[in-house]
């Protein structure tokens, strides 16, 4: 997100604190100080992760605060976890199991990989679902589990 | 020169591995620590031995390893475990009978009687813990005496010695780990030999760490009750084992394994305790993780709110493993006595 603040003290804290309040997680920020824009603010850049939901909020807080919100540059399914089925994945339709996730609109599986010993026996399956934030993974993966236990699949997450 | 008495009640393998250790280590535990350890009593399921003035701790050893206590010149019938906790005037009572996570007997009557006879207690067994926790607690409480259970969870590691001496201004998060090192084996030899589930089980079970009746730990039941010791424990909860949701090993492929490996992960059963929820399942652990040890070692990382994670490794089992954390329970007890 691209920032820009008025060029007096107090003003990077003033910008940051809402992003906190809505539970983002900032992962960096570039201040500026020398350069100016045609306005005379000063620009920031804050990359920060947070739920999808809350960002127009957050915009609305910022800009009522007096801050410019120049730019908002969004990175979708940002969040990346593996797990592993075993069982019937074949049988129990691996396809539906596939669907519902990306069924969800904030989730999908981008990756699967399948290993089947033989017929009858028991297969091995290693997914990746993406999601667009945390709490979406949350989710995502709560989804997942429910679909195992009806389909009498063990999944294993990471720790 | 201090001298504190203690007796033994159930002498398999720990209960002799702790005498074997007595034995060794007592002239350097009374150099030390100026703590003279002198054995005064032996329970056992069908008799015992009681000897005020002490019992040899590797007389008693040879003759339980041949199966002859009762050729011991003080052996006596109606000196059960029991009767020995009673009767034998012990500072310290050593509780080794077997784990039973149903009723938590033996062990759980043996240290009820102890704790109203005024004795200490210092015990490996899970079972009476993950059952009666707050039971025992308050009854040692009531009766002014300590109780100790360091070698209950994890064997030779310290885990709640260390929590209490040296994490004290620590609120611990959450507690996760590898708690069974049968478990650990089986899945390192299928993830490293490539091993299906059943060779990788014989082989343990040759070895001598898998039980002949392996469902105990393989189906995840002993990794949940040293999870709910750990909760009550270091979490103060109050839980027993059947509050834990378990899923054991028994379903993993080898597959599986390989699929994991491919990604940089490995399959460990992990026992977790977080916000009131306690957990075991397999999981893919990342293969540099600190909880990614292997064969039969048993490994445990607290989060806690000062210190950040703190991971300790060692033996989860073995006579003379575990028997180190049981004498390092007794030496802190004596420490406080007169
Ligand atoms: N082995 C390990 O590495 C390890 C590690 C950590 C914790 N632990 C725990 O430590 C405890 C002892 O384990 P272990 O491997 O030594 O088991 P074990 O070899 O089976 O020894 C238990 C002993 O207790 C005796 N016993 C049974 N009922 C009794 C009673 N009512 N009164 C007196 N004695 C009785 C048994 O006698 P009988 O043979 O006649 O039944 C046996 O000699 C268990 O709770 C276990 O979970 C073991």
């Amino acid at each position: 997100m691209d920032l820009e603040l008025k060029d007096t003290p107090g003003q990077l804290v003033l910008a940051l604190q809402p992003i906190s309040d809505f539970e983002g997680n900032i992962v960096s920020v570039v201040h500026h100080r020398d350069k100016k824009t045609p306005r005379g603010m000063i620009p920031v850049q804050v990359a920060f992760e947070i739920s999808g939901e809350k960002v127009s909020g957050l915009i609305n807080k910022l800009e009522s605060i007096g801050i410019i919100v120049a730019r908002v540059g969004e990175e979708r399914l940002r969040e990346s976890r593996a797990g592993i089925l075993i069982g019937h994945i074949i049988h129990s339709d691996i396809r539906d199991t596939i669907d519902q996730i990306d069924a969800t609109g904030y989730a999908e599986v981008v990756d699967l990989t399948m290993s089947m010993p033989g017929i009858d026996q028991r297969s091995s399956a290693r997914l990746v679902i993406n999601a667009t934030g945390k709490v979406e993974m949350e989710y995502a993966v709560e989804l997942l589990r429910n679909i195992a236990r009806e389909k009498d699949l063990l999944l294993i997450e990471p720790i | 020169m201090k001298k504190i008495r203690l007796s033994i009640i159930g002498f398999g393998v720990i209960g002799c591995g702790v005498a074997k250790v007595i034995s060794k280590k007592r002239e350097y535990i009374k150099h030390r620590h100026g703590i003279n350890l002198e054995l005064v009593g032996i329970g056992e399921r069908n008799g015992g031995i009681a000897c005020e003035d002490g019992i040899d701790p590797i007389e008693a050893y040879n003759l339980a390893k041949t199966k002859e206590m009762g050729k011991h010149p003080c052996w006596k019938e109606e000196m059960s475990g029991i009767n020995v906790i009673k009767e034998v005037n012990a500072d310290i009572v050593v509780e080794t009978t077997p784990t039973n996570v149903d009723s938590g007997e033996p062990g759980l009557s043996h240290m009820m009687t102890a704790f109203k006879n005024k004795r200490h207690v210092v015990t490996s067994n899970k079972g009476p813990l993950a059952v009666a926790y707050k039971e025992l607690i308050k009854t040692a409480e009531e009766n002014d005496v300590q109780f100790r259970f360091e070698a209950s969870v994890g064997g030779a590691m310290p885990v709640f010695n260390l929590v209490r001496e040296c994490l004290q201004a620590n609120k611990i998060l959450s507690i996760k780990g590898i708690l069974n090192g049968t478990c650990n084996y089986i899945l390192t030899r299928m993830s490293t030999e490539g091993m299906s589930y059943e060779h990788a089980l014989s082989e343990a079970q040759e070895l001598g760490i898998a039980e002949t009746n392996p469902s105990y730990d393989v189906e995840g039941m002993d990794t949940a009750c040293k999870l709910v010791i750990l909760a009550n424990e270091i979490l103060g909860m109050d839980n027993t084992y059947k509050d834990v949701e378990i899923e054991g090993i028994t379903r993993i492929t080898i597959e599986s394994l390989k699929l994991a490996s491919d990604k940089g992960y490995t399959i460990k059963l992990i026992g977790e305790v977080e916000t009131e929820k306690l957990r075991v399942a397999p999981r893919l652990v990342p293969k540099d993780h600190p909880l990614a040890v292997g064969g039969a070692l048993n490994v445990m990382s607290l989060n806690t709110d000062l210190a950040g994670e703190i991971t300790i490794t060692g033996k989860g089992a073995g006579a003379i493993e575990t028997s180190s954390s049981i004498l390092s329970d007794v030496i802190n007890i004596a420490k406080t006595l007169r």
